[in-house]
C-alpha cells in the first residue's frame, strides 16, 4: 500500500496516552492523511470560503490545444460532522486535542469493543441528503470497508456500501461573474455515512511515525458527485457550495485547513465529441478551493499536452498530489488493479430504519439554503455580486435578513454590510457574530440617514463607534448632539458668517474660480460640526456666493 | 500461577459419586433399574447460598476448597490459562458482607470460570492466542460486570481454541486441555476449558461462548450442562469477536438450574451492544422446583420434535441410542414426541463455515501489532503486519482468515457469502416452521462422544463435520441447552453424551423447565467424572 518503512514500533499497552511510533527510514512519506502535524489550534473559527484565483496565464499554444479537449471532473467530498461525540462511541469529538486523549476501547479497536451508532450522525445525514435534493433510503445499512493501515484501528472502516442513506440528488449554484458567471446544476450520486480514520504523524527527521487516534471514529458524510464539472472553476465552486451547505445546515464547520472538509478530485479528459471517458486520475491534498482550481487546471493541461504529443498512454490510473510549492501535481501512487475492500454488511450494527415522519420532521426543520437565498435576494433586486456576497456566509446572510426584516431598505443594508462593516470585520479579524453592532441598530442607522435625522457622513462616524463600542443609534445621536441641522435659517446664518470671514476667497470665486465653492462648503460644515444638511447647505451657499450685493 | 494457592482441603462440599456404568452402551434412562439410587444433582449456586446464609460455611472456606481442587487437578487437566490472585480476597469480601448483615447478591460467593475470550479488567484475556499474550483489557465485558455486581467471583480464565476456532481446545496457543472423563481425550471446544473446569468441579459454573456449538459440544463431551442463549439475549460487549452475527456468550453448570441462574444474571439489553435485545428476561428460577414437587407427568402435553436428520448415518450408534432413550424418558414425563424433518439441515455446515470465516477474517484484522498484543519489529509496514500476524496467529486461525478473505473477495462474494446468507434464511424458516408445531426440538449435541487428543488434528474437515448438530442453531439464532443424557463406552468409566434441546427465540424459560425436569428425573444421573472420584 505504501512505501513507508518501519523500524520499530514502541508499544504502550493500555496507556491511553501511548502513541505507536512507527519509524521510517526513507524519504518516502506516506500521505494517506495530510493533516497538520502539530495540533494546537482550538476552537475552529469559520473563515468564509475564499474566492478562486483567476487562471494562470497560459501560452496561446496551450490554449489552442486545450480548445480540442473536454475535462470530465467528479468530486468526492468528505464532510466531518460537528457532533459532540464520535460516530460509534461516546468520546468527545473535538479538533486539536492533545494526541490520543480522546479515545476509548471502541475507537481504539480493542478486543471485544463494539460500535453503537450516534443518532446525530443519521440526523445530519438526512439533513444533508435532503439539502442536496436526494432520495433517502428509509432502510440503509452499514458495511465494513477493509484495509490495513496503522491509523485504522479495527482494520476496517465502518462505511456504507451498496445502500447509502441518500442518493440521486443535485446542487444548484451560481458561478461568480469574475469567472464567467452563469447558473449550474451538478448531479449528486450519493451521500453516505462513515467514520474517519486516525492520523499518522511523520516526524520531521523522517525516521519514525506516530499514530494519533483522536480522529478515529469521528463521523463523516461522504458526498459523491456525478462527473458533471468541466473546469477547475466549476469544481472549486461546487466544493465551495458543499462547504456553504454544510455550514448553513450546521452539520460541519467545513474548515478545509483542519480537514473538516476534504475533497478528492477525479479527472479525465477526452477529445471534444468523444463519448467515452478518458483515463481517470485522482488528485488529493487539496486543502483550499484555489488550490483545487489550480490543480485541476494544471492536470487538464498536463493531460491535454500528453494527448497532443501522442503520449496519451502515459495518462494512467493513479493518485496524484497537488504540490502547492511547485504548483503542480505529482504521482503519489499508481493503482495496481482495483483495490478490493472486501465490503460486507457490518454485523455489529442493525439496519438504519428511517420513518417517513422522521424524514418529514427534518425536512420541516431545514433552514433556507444558499440557493433559495440567492434566488430570493435576486428577486429583491440585488445584483449577482451582492447576492453571492451576502449568501456566501450563513452568518452574514442571517444578519442581512434580520436587518431588512426590521424594515431597512434592501440596497442600503446590503451596501453597509458589504462595505464598511465587511471592511471593519476584515481589519479586526472578527466574524459578523462577534460584532457589537446589532441588527436593530443597523436598521435604525439606515432609517435615521434615510429620514434625514443624520447625514450620511455622521452615519458613518456613528457606525464605527457602534462597531467598536456597541450602544444605540438614538443614544449616540442624543449624547453627541448629532441631529442634522435642517433649519435653513440656521444654515444661512453660518453661511453668511463664513462668507463674510473669507472675503479674499469670495473675490477669487467671483472672478471665476468657482472650485472654491467646495472650500466654503467645508468651512460651513466644519462650523456645524458636520451636522448641516449637505443639500441645504450647498443650495444656500450658492445663493450667497452668487448674490450680487 | 498456582503456587500461591492453599494446600488441599476436604472436598466435602461436593456430592462425589461415580456414575455406575455397565460394560456396554449405557444410557442413564435405561440404566435406572440397575443403578443405585442417587439423589438428583443439586444446584451449586443454591447450595452455596444456603450454606453461606445459614453460616454452615464461609465463602473463604468454599473458595479454598475449590482452589485446592484446582491445584490438585490442574496439572493433568490444564483447564485454566490464568487463575485469579484475588479469589480469596473476593471471598473475604462476601464474608464481610454476611458478617455485617448486608444484602447478598444472588451469585455471592459463586466461583465462576471465564472463557479467555471474554474481557476481564486487569486480568489476562488472550483468547488463547499468542497475538494477545499478556494482554490485560482495561474494561470488563458486560457479562462480567453483571456477575461481579451480583457477588460472583471470577476464578480465572479458561482455555479454549484460539479465538474460538476449533472443536477440541487443541488449537489453544498455550496448552491442551484434557477431558476429565478420560485424560487422553479432548474436552471438546472451543470452550473446552470452561466445560472441563465445571466437570472437574474446579469452579461451580463457567462462561463460554458459542459461535457454532462451542458451548454445547464441550458440554456434551464433558458431561455438564451447556446453555446457548438466543442471539441478542446476552450482551456481546467484551466478548472478543469471532463471527459477530453468530457469537453468543453461554453458560456451563453441573445442573440446568445453575446454567439457568447464571444466564439470568448476564442477560438483558446493553446499550454498549446494538445487537442485544430489549426482550424482557423472565425469572427462570421459579422453574427449578425440587423433585418432590413434581407432578407425576410433569411435562404433560409438551410437544417435542426429534429432528430425524440428526439420527442418520454419520452419528455413532451409542449416541443415537442415548438420544432415543432420552426421547423415551421425555415421553415418560408426559411429552408428546414426533419426528420432524428440517430439509435444509445439511446445508447449514458449509453455510456456517463460509459466514463464520468471512466475519472472522474481518474481526481479526484489528490484531495488527500496532496498538497492543504481539508485535514483531520490522523494517517496513507490510513486514510488521506479516510478522506480527504470522507469528501471532495459529494455523487454524490463519486458515479461517484465508478462507474468509477469499469468500469476501470481489467476484466471489455472491457465490459464497451471499449464498450462505440465503441458506441461513432457509434454515431459519425451517426451524420456525418446526417450532410452530413443537415446543422444543431435540437432537444429539454431537455425532460422537469425546474423541482422542490428536485424532482429528490433521483432518480439519472431519473436525468441522462434528459441528453438524449445533451450527444450524447459531445460524437461526435460537436458544439451546445441552445436558448429559447417558454414557457410552470409552475411557475408564464411560463417556458422557449430551442431548440438545432447541427452543424458540427468547424462550429459554421453556428449555430450562424441560431440561431441569429431565435432569432431575433421570435415574442414576450423577455425571461426575472418574478423575474427581479418584481425587476424593
Amino acid at each position: 500500500m505504501s512505501t513507508t518503512l518501519l523500524r520499530t514500533i514502541q508499544l504502550n499497552q493500555f496507556s491511553l496516552l501511548g502513541t505507536a511510533l512507527i519509524r521510517r527510514r526513507s524519504n518516502n512519506v506516506s500521505v494517506r492523511c495530510c493533516g497538520s502535524q502539530t495540533a494546537t489550534t482550538h476552537e475552529a473559527k469559520q473563515t468564509p470560503p475564499s474566492r478562486v484565483a483567476p487562471k494562470n496565464h497560459k501560452s496561446n499554444k496551450l490554449d489552442e490545444i486545450l480548445r480540442d479537449y473536454e475535462a470530465v471532473i467528479g468530486i468526492e467530498t468528505h464532510v466531518q460532522l460537528s457532533t459532540l461525540t464520535k460516530a460509534f462511541c461516546s468520546c468527545s469529538n473535538n479538533y486539536g486535542s492533545y494526541p490520543n486523549t480522546s479515545i476509548c476501547p471502541v475507537c481504539m479497536g480493542l478486543p471485544g469493543a463494539l460500535p453503537v451508532l450516534n443518532s446525530k450522525v443519521v440526523e445530519f445525514g438526512v439533513r444533508l441528503g435532503l439539502a442536496l435534493n436526494c432520495e433517502l433510503s428509509l432502510k440503509s445499512k452499514f458495511d465494513r470497508k477493509q484495509y490495513f493501515y496503522p491509523d485504522l484501528p479495527k482494520g476496517y472502516q465502518i462505511s456504507q456500501f451498496d445502500i447509502p442513506i441518500a442518493s440521486g440528488g443535485y446542487v444548484d449554484l451560481d458561478i461568480p461573474l469574475e469567472f464567467g458567471g452563469g447558473h449550474r446544476r451538478f448531479g449528486i450520486t450519493r451521500v453516505h455515512m462513515e467514520e474517519d480514520a486516525g492520523k499518522s504523524l511523520h516526524s520531521d527527521t523522517e525516521d519514525y511515525s506516530q499514530v494519533d487516534l483522536n480522529r478515529a471514529g469521528v463521523p463523516l458524510l461522504e458526498i459523491v458527485s456525478e462527473p458533471d464539472m468541466r473546469s477547475g472553476v466549476e469544481a472549486a465552486e461546487y466544493a465551495c457550495e458543499m462547504q456553504r451547505i454544510a455550514r448553513y445546515l450546521g452539520v460541519s464547520n467545513g474548515n478545509m485547513q483542519e480537514g473538516s472538509l476534504r475533497c478528492d478530485v477525479n479527472i479525465s479528459i477526452r477529445p471534444i465529441g468523444q463519448a467515452e471517458f478518458g483515463t481517470k486520475v485522482e488528485i488529493k491534498n487539496l486543502n483550499a478551493f484555489s488550490a483545487m482550481s489550480r490543480a485541476i487546471d494544471f492536470e487538464i493541461s498536463r493531460q491535454a499536452l500528453l494527448y497532443d504529443q501522442g503520449k496519451a498512454d502515459q495518462i494512467v490510473t493513479e493518485t496524484r498530489l497537488w504540490d502547492e510549492g511547485a504548483q503542480k501535481t505529482v504521482t503519489m501512487r499508481k493503482k495496481e488493479g482495483l483495490a478490493d475492500y472486501r465490503y460486507f454488511p457490518e454485523p455489529d450494527l442493525p439496519e438504519v430504519i428511517l420513518t417517513q415522519e422522521y424524514v418529514d420532521s427534518i425536512r420541516a426543520s431545514l433552514p433556507e439554503l444558499p440557493e433559495a437565498k440567492r434566488r430570493r435576494y435576486e428577486a429583491m433586486g440585488l445584483g449577482m455580486q451582492d447576492v453571492l456576497f451576502l449568501a456566501n456566509d450563513v452568518s452574514v446572510a442571517e444578519y442581512f435578513d434580520a436587518v431588512i426584516g426590521k424594515g431597512a431598505e434592501v440596497k442600503l443594508a446590503a451596501n453597509w454590510i458589504m462595505g464598511d462593516i465587511a471592511a471593519y470585520l476584515k481589519n479586526e479579524k472578527l466574524s459578523i457574530n462577534d460584532m457589537k453592532l446589532t441588527t436593530q441598530e443597523l436598521a435604525e442607522l439606515i432609517a435615521a440617514i434615510k429620514d434625514g435625522t443624520i447625514s450620511g457622513k455622521i452615519g458613518k462616524e456613528i457606525l464605527f463607534e457602534l462597531l467598536a463600542k456597541g450602544g444605540t443609534v438614538k443614544g449616540m445621536i442624543k449624547e453627541k448632539d448629532l441631529v442634522q441641522i435642517t433649519d435653513p435659517a440656521e444654515i444661512e446664518k453660518m453661511v453668511i458668517k463664513v462668507v463674510s470671514e473669507n472675503q479674499k476667497q469670495l473675490e477669487q470665486y467671483r472672478s471665476g474660480k468657482t472650485k472654491l465653492q467646495g472650500y466654503f462648503a467645508g468651512q460651513v460644515m466644519k462650523m456645524s460640526k458636520g451636522k448641516a444638511n449637505p443639500g441645504l447647505l450647498n443650495k444656500i451657499l450658492l445663493e450667497k456666493l452668487n448674490a450680487k450685493d | 500461577m498456582l503456587s500461591t494457592l492453599q494446600p488441599p482441603r476436604s472436598l466435602s462440599l461436593l456430592p462425589l459419586r461415580r456414575f455406575q456404568s455397565s460394560k456396554h452402551i449405557v444410557s442413564a434412562a435405561s440404566s435406572s433399574s440397575t443403578a443405585p439410587v442417587t439423589s438428583p444433582p443439586q444446584s451449586q449456586i443454591l447450595t452455596t447460598r444456603r450454606s453461606l446464609l445459614s453460616g454452615e460455611t464461609t465463602a473463604v472456606e468454599i473458595a479454598k476448597s475449590y482452589l485446592s481442587r484446582i491445584r490438585l487437578t490442574e496439572p493433568q487437566l490444564k483447564c485454566f490459562l490464568h487463575v485469579s490472585e484475588n479469589v480469596l480476597k473476593d471471598a473475604q469480601e462476601v464474608d464481610q458482607r454476611i458478617a455485617k448483615g448486608e444484602e447478598l447478591g444472588p451469585l455471592a460467593g459463586v466461583l465462576i470460570g471465564v472463557k479467555d475470550n471474554i474481557c476481564t479488567e486487569g486480568m489476562p484475556s488472550t483468547a488463547a492466542s499468542r497475538i494477545l499474550e499478556h494482554y490485560r483489557p482495561p474494561f470488563d465485558a458486560t457479562a462480567i460486570k453483571k456477575i461481579k455486581d451480583l457477588g460472583g467471583i471470577v476464578v480465572g480464565k479458561t482455555n479454549m481454541d484460539e479465538f474460538g476456532m476449533g472443536s477440541t481446545t487443541e488449537a489453544s496457543a498455550f496448552q491442551v486441555t484434557a477431558n476429565p472423563w478420560d485424560l487422553t481425550r479432548v474436552p471438546g471446544g472451543s470452550s473446552g476449558g470452561s466445560a472441563a473446569a465445571v466437570a472437574a468441579r474446579q469452579c461451580m459454573v463457567s462462561l463460554g461462548s458459542d459461535t457454532g456449538g462451542s458451548v454445547r459440544q464441550p458440554a456434551s463431551f464433558c458431561g455438564v450442562v451447556g446453555l446457548k442463549p438466543t442471539y441478542g439475549r446476552v450482551s456481546r460487549f467484551g466478548l472478543m469477536a469471532y463471527a459477530s452475527s453468530l457469537d453468543v456468550i453461554g453458560c456451563f453448570g453441573s445442573t440446568v438450574a445453575d446454567a439457568g441462574m447464571l444466564l439470568h444474571a448476564i442477560s438483558g439489553y446493553d446499550r454498549f451492544d446494538s445487537t442485544s435485545s430489549k426482550q424482557d428476561v423472565p425469572e427462570f428460577q421459579s422453574q427449578f422446583l425440587s423433585v418432590d414437587h413434581f407432578e407425576c407427568k410433569p411435562l404433560k402435553g409438551v410437544k417435542v420434535g426429534i429432528i430425524c436428520e440428526t439420527l442418520e448415518d454419520g452419528v455413532d450408534s451409542g449416541v443415537r441410542s442415548a438420544t432415543q432413550e432420552a426421547a423415551s424418558h421425555l415421553e415418560a414425563l408426559g411429552c408428546v414426541l414426533t419426528e420432524v424433518s428440517l430439509p435444509s439441515f445439511s446445508l447449514g455446515l458449509p453455510a456456517y463455515y463460509v459466514i463464520a470465516s468471512s466475519e472472522s477474517s474481518s474481526n481479526l484484522s484489528r490484531y495488527d501489532g500496532v496498538r497492543y498484543g504481539n508485535q514483531v519489529m520490522a523494517e517496513e509496514l507490510n513486514k510488521l503486519y506479516e510478522c506480527s500476524r504470522g507469528e501471532g496467529f495459529g494455523g487454524e486461525v490463519k486458515m479461517r482468515i484465508l478462507m474468509g478473505t477469499y469468500a469476501l473477495s470481489a467476484g466471489y462474494y455472491d457465490a459464497y457469502y451471499k449464498r450462505a446468507q440465503q441458506v441461513r434464511t432457509l434454515i431459519q424458516k425451517d426451524f420456525k416452521a418446526a417450532l410452530e408445531q413443537n415446543d422444543i426440538l431435540i437432537s444429539p449435541a454431537a455425532p460422537s462422544a469425546a474423541y482422542k487428543i490428536g485424532e482429528k488434528k490433521d483432518d480439519p474437515l472431519a473436525m468441522y463435520a462434528g459441528d453438524i448438530m449445533t451450527v444450524n442453531v447459531n445460524l437461526a439464532g435460537l436458544p439451546a441447552v445441552v445436558l448429559p443424557c447417558g454414557l457410552v463406552e470409552g475411557g475408564p468409566s464411560g463417556l458422557p453424551v449430551g442431548l440438545q434441546m432447541i427452543g424458540a427465540a427468547f424462550d429459554e424459560e421453556k428449555l430450562l423447565k424441560v431440561g431441569h425436569i429431565f435432569e432431575q428425573t433421570l435415574k442414576g444421573s450423577s455425571f461426575v467424572p472418574p478423575l474427581l472420584a479418584n481425587v476424593a
